[in-house]
């Protein structure tokens, strides 16, 4: 091993720097809105948003954990998210397997009729008749699972991680009298399962964070998903004028900002807890992705 | 005519090489049956969700009415396109996607690259995997939320922007009615969501790169700063102009997620925000001009592709390993 120079040193100590600088840029704006939530309404009026609760108080929580539209869009979200991500999975890993098979003949022809999607489409106008008028799909749970259901970008990245699988082993279930469908789910996508993560979790995300499906067709308040109840608290103040009308102090100053704070501290509290587990896989998979693509 | 019909199985099967294209066409699907049902569901999700409103296309050439539905509209040639270019909002909007557009790529791109070089560069296992994770975490928030992060910093009435001007004694700041900042603010959102999660595909590039190549060069006595020069950068290049193409392509359609759940309908931004798609989104839900809209989304998936298509192009001529086909 060489030793380092004064300035590589040096170079290295800024390289630290920069990125501890660039995390906590980062970190900053998630951490006042914890913070910020955490404290009293009149704290925040009079002195504004907080890098640290001055005056804590639960209230905002207390509130809109009392009303049952948290609840509500909490259920519609996790249910898309969790079917969604299932079916996302099945029919994505599907497609991409049978893409990922050499013996296929039309395999390229397949892919590239796939290709074309991602370079031309026929826009949103398209889309939302389609949706809302031929497949009468409005008002539905299903409008926000369905027409977002397969990405082509994912299903080429888990194409590569397939392809990078070596032949000899699905050849030699074959062998044994194993068929397709049994070689895909019991041997291929045990042995992807960094890939599977990473897929899975792009599309988990994807569901959870939906909500502009919801603006173009959903209508409907019981099911109205967390994201799109933040939009419409944010840009009215219905929701929290309902949930504060049970309390009858005179004066009483509907709690806007706090709860609105809480309800993002709310939304983002399940990815908080999760992300740990599994960004090491999806680092992973995306990495193989990315090499082998 | 029954005849013919019976007799056919009668005939001696054809042999495999003089089967014509159509036999050939069925026997690969039997051959691989199981293969071509797993794909099936994905082949009509694809058929439904994106090659049926490709039909819709016909609405920008027609007088939409809801009624009629697209079998039964009025056509009108190019009518809707001369109405929206004849509308003054048309550069304004057109420069606003392409602006920010190649603001976003130019800033993200360079972002990431640095972020993965100084990680890759580091030493310390711990600090590497904590801020890495810490990087990524932004890249999984919704923009409604991320929109909720930016009302805390610019925010008239306690944003952390304005309490700290007020700490050195200056007069708060009307973001939020005044268009001049949004670019550099919309920058700074994109960079603090996308870079570090950016960064990995970088990443993965540098650590694909020959260790033999660093050591020779140490052996050289190459410096931090010449080793990151001559052997990264280069080799990162084919990356960069890679995803770069697939960008580009996407340079007309702005980042509707992000600017409508940001800037909302706040008519005071529209200036220097307002772009393609949140116009095309507003002129459909609130005007009911189906279209115009559909005009509108037409010529941005068009001009995309031929966007691509010439990147491509370019990029096969100046460096042919980065090309897409």
């Amino acid at each position: 091993m060489i030793k380092e120079s004064l300035p590589d040193r040096l170079l290295k100590g800024f390289f630290y720097l920069s990125i501890g600088l660039f995390s906590l840029y980062c970190l900053i704006p998630f951490w006042s809105v914890v913070a910020s939530s955490f404290t009293s309404e009149a704290s925040i009026v009079k002195n504004g948003y907080m890098f640290w609760p001055s005056d804590f108080s639960l209230d905002a929580y207390k509130m809109i954990f009392k009303d049952n539209t948290i609840y509500r869009a909490y259920g519609i979200t996790t249910f898309v998210t969790v079917v969604g991500t299932i079916l996302s999975m099945i029919f994505t890993s599907a497609m991409a397997y049978t893409l990922s098979v050499k013996s296929v003949k039309y395999r390229n022809h397949l892919a590239f009729y796939i290709y074309f999607t991602m370079l031309f489409h026929g826009g949103l106008v398209a889309s939302y008749l389609l949706i809302s008028k031929y497949l009468d799909m409005k008002d539905t749970i299903w409008v926000l699972i369905i027409p977002g259901m397969i990405s082509a970008w994912n299903m080429f990245l888990l194409r590569n991680f397939f392809a990078s699988i070596d032949d000899s082993i699905a050849e030699s279930a074959k062998i044994d009298g194993a068929n397709d469908v049994y070689i895909l789910f019991r041997i291929i996508l045990p042995i992807s399962l960094p890939a599977m993560a990473t897929i899975g979790l792009f599309y988990a995300l994807g569901y959870w964070n939906k909500w502009f499906d919801a603006v173009l067709y959903i209508n409907d308040k019981d099911l109205f998903p967390l994201q799109y109840l933040i939009q419409r608290i944010m840009n009215n103040l219905d929701y929290i004028n309902q949930i504060s009308a049970d309390i009858s102090i005179p004066n009483f100053i509907p709690p806007a900002m706090t709860v609105r704070l809480a309800t993002t501290v709310v939304t983002i509290g399940p990815i908080v807890f999760l992300y740990p587990f599994l960004q090491k896989y999806f680092v992973k998979g995306l990495m193989v992705g990315a090499v082998k693509g | 005519m029954s005849n013919t019909a019976v007799s056919l199985p009668e005939q001696p099967y054809p042999k495999k090489r003089k089967q014509g294209k159509i036999g050939a066409f069925f026997s690969e699907l039997v051959k691989n049956r199981f293969l071509y049902l797993l794909a099936l569901p994905a082949i009509i999700w694809f058929f439904v969700f994106a090659y049926l409103p490709l039909g819709g296309i016909v609405i920008a050439f027609q007088d939409f009415r809801a009624m009629q539905g697209i079998f039964g509209s009025e056509f009108v040639g190019l009518k809707n396109f001369q109405f929206f270019f004849q509308s003054s909002d048309w550069i304004k909007i057109v420069t606003n996607t392409v602006f920010l557009n190649v603001l976003f790529i130019f800033f993200n791109t360079l972002a990431a690259i640095i972020i993965a070089i100084m990680v890759t560069e580091m030493s310390g296992k711990w600090f590497k995997k904590i801020t890495q994770s810490v990087m990524i975490f932004p890249h999984f928030l919704s923009w409604t939320v991320v929109a909720m992060f930016v009302m805390a910093f610019v925010s008239t009435d306690g944003g952390f922007i304005n309490q700290i001007l007020a700490m050195f004694g200056i007069a708060p700041v009307q973001f939020l009615s005044s268009p001049g900042y949004w670019p550099l603010i919309l920058v700074l959102l994109k960079i603090w969501h996308g870079a570090g999660f950016g960064s990995i595909v970088y990443m993965a590039t540098i650590s694909g790169i020959n260790p033999d190549i660093y050591e020779s060069a140490s052996i050289d006595g190459a410096s931090r700063i010449q080793k990151i020069r001559y052997i990264t950068l280069p080799l990162l290049k084919p990356t960069v102009i890679l995803l770069t193409i697939l960008a580009v392509g996407g340079i007309f359609n702005g980042d509707f997620g992000m600017i409508y759940a940001i800037i909302g309908r706040n008519p005071m931004l529209y200036p220097t925000t307002d772009v393609i798609d949140t116009y095309l989104f507003r002129a459909m839900m609130d005007l009911g001009d189906m279209s115009m809209s559909a005009a509108i989304g037409f010529m941005q998936s068009l001009v995309g592709f031929i966007l691509v298509l010439t990147v491509n192009y370019i990029a096969k001529k100046v460096a042919p390993e980065s090309a897409i086909f």
